[in-house]
């Protein structure tokens, strides 16, 4: 069997954009426009919850690289004090002691802010480059102040959660694009 | 792609003040979580009330979490069964014929010890599981070890209680809410438990590792007389955790004590067993004589 070329492929059955047949004179609704990157980060927070009971970090902090993938695709739809409550929430979850993510995730915030002052142009292998360095530093910093609480140093047992979570990262931000498109379906008719 | 330029305000008040309201709000968000961190390293059951009602409010998601994961399991195991019946027959009937053989002595054992315990007047203190319940969440991506139990102070649980699987023993509870509780598995660098060598009671004490490891180390210094495959299991000694319950397998021996595995993977238990405090009067003691003596030095030389 000779392989498919690209135009007898069938198209993808359902895109975000089919679910809404008609597009005029409609608009967005507002709840799900800015309400969907907070319950994203939200859920992702409650990955805790997952039915993998894990004895040893594993898991990518999904929540703060759902919240970094939003950042990096709308720089001005998360506030910049967003990492306020959004590390909050987290904190309730995660087993870090309370606060870690609010610092973290607002540190987060401000320094993104400043790459994005600095750094003008934007690119993939660039987004992946500061994702990855921030990222780092949020397991590294994590596994510091949980150590500090646990009084025990601990950052040499997050090397394979490091690597899961660089290389998840790509994968995310298309997630999350996919997200961003249902977030701005035309659903409220005008 | 350049990026977007939408933080250019242009000259609109309101606009001006606010993305300065917004570079406030994030500052003070920082130094108010580097305020909340303080006080919760200093105080780690400060904030142990937000985080119960928040696993309360999260117990649904986690308890279909739990049933798909046995689910899931069961599944696996069917099929990993069905490939392996004909080895599993011919090994299971004869470790069939060795257990009857084996249970005969363990019935005149029985028999004996009881008469034994009963010339020594020495009452079996009848152990009453607390509650059962699953373990409905863990805090997979953080280097601190918990788990969320879905059983919570209304079922009895209190912060001190021991938590053991059918396999071994998990953690301890250490914050309750009404209808969740937060356990604190054997893993945790925190969690240090008195065990001694199944074999012949060679007294040692296991700490977490944080890596789903656990380091065995020796009471009496001297020739490690540890060897791979030694079973430890609690000691009683402290008071909180019964003795006998299973808690590791020796998987590497070190210079002064060694690496181990746990008996029990919070992973596999399905359903996990919340036991009373061992000796409530033997904690509070202890509890109470740490506090008059004071922290306790660092050790050196390690």
């Amino acid at each position: 069997m000779p392989f498919p070329r690209l135009p007898e492929l069938p198209s993808l059955p359902m895109r975000p954009e089919d679910i809404v047949p008609q597009r005029i004179n409609r608009a967005p609704s507002p709840l799900l426009a800015s309400g969907l990157p907070w319950l994203s980060v939200m859920l992702a927070s409650l990955a805790a919850f997952s039915p993998v009971i894990a004895s040893a970090p594993v898991v990518p902090p999904l929540a703060f690289m759902v919240f970094l993938a939003w950042r990096m695709l709308r720089p001005s739809l998360l506030p910049l004090w967003a990492g306020l409550p959004l590390g909050a929430f987290d904190d309730l979850f995660s087993g870090q002691p309370f606060g870690s993510g609010i610092v973290l995730w607002s540190a987060a915030m401000l320094v993104m802010d400043t790459v994005d002052n600095r750094l003008l142009w934007r690119s993939f292998a660039q987004d992946w480059a500061v994702a990855s360095l921030l990222m780092s530093a949020y397991l590294v910093l994590s596994a510091g102040i949980a150590g500090l609480a646990a009084a025990y140093p601990l950052p040499l047992v997050i090397g394979p959660q490091l690597l899961v979570t660089l290389a998840l990262y790509p994968l995310l931000t298309r997630l999350v694009a996919l997200l961003d498109r249902i977030r701005l379906l035309p659903l409220r008719s005008v | 792609m350049a990026r977007s330029q939408d933080r250019r305000p242009g000259f609109s008040r309101r606009a001006q003040y606010g993305i300065f309201t917004g570079y406030v709000i994030a500052v003070a968000g920082f130094l108010a979580g580097v305020g909340l961190l303080i006080v919760s390293i200093v105080n780690p059951s400060a904030f142990s009330s937000v985080r119960g009602a928040a696993s309360e409010i999260a117990r649904p998601a986690g308890e279909a979490g739990a049933e798909t994961r046995a689910a899931g399991q069961s599944v696996v195991a069917a099929i990993g069964a069905y490939f392996q019946a004909g080895r599993q027959n011919a090994a299971l009937s004869r470790e069939v014929a060795a257990a009857r053989a084996n249970a005969l002595t363990m019935q005149a054992l029985e028999g004996e010890n009881r008469r034994l315990k009963a010339l020594l007047g020495i009452l079996d203190p009848q152990v009453k599981p607390v509650a059962a319940a699953r373990l409905i969440g863990s805090t997979a991506a953080s280097a601190r070890r918990y788990a969320v139990l879905s059983a919570g102070s209304s079922q009895g649980v209190r912060a001190g209680q021991p938590v053991r699987s059918a396999a071994g023993l998990i953690g301890r509870v250490v914050e309750t809410g009404p209808g969740t509780a937060r356990v604190l598995l054997v893993t945790d660098p925190e969690n240090v438990v008195p065990v001694r060598r199944a074999r012949d009671g060679l007294p040692a004490f296991v700490e977490g590792k944080s890596d789903g490891r656990i380091a065995i180390r020796l009471l009496n210094m001297g020739v490690n007389p540890l060897k791979r495959g030694d079973v430890f299991v609690t000691s009683g000694s402290g008071g909180l955790y019964p003795p006998g319950i299973p808690v590791a397998v020796v998987t590497e021996v070190l210079h002064d004590g060694g690496v181990g595995h746990l008996a029990s993977d919070p992973a596999d238990a399905d359903f996990v067993v919340v036991l009373p405090v061992f000796q409530p009067a033997a904690v509070t003691a202890l509890g109470e004589s740490q506090r008059a003596a004071g922290p306790a030095p660092e050790p050196s030389g390690n």
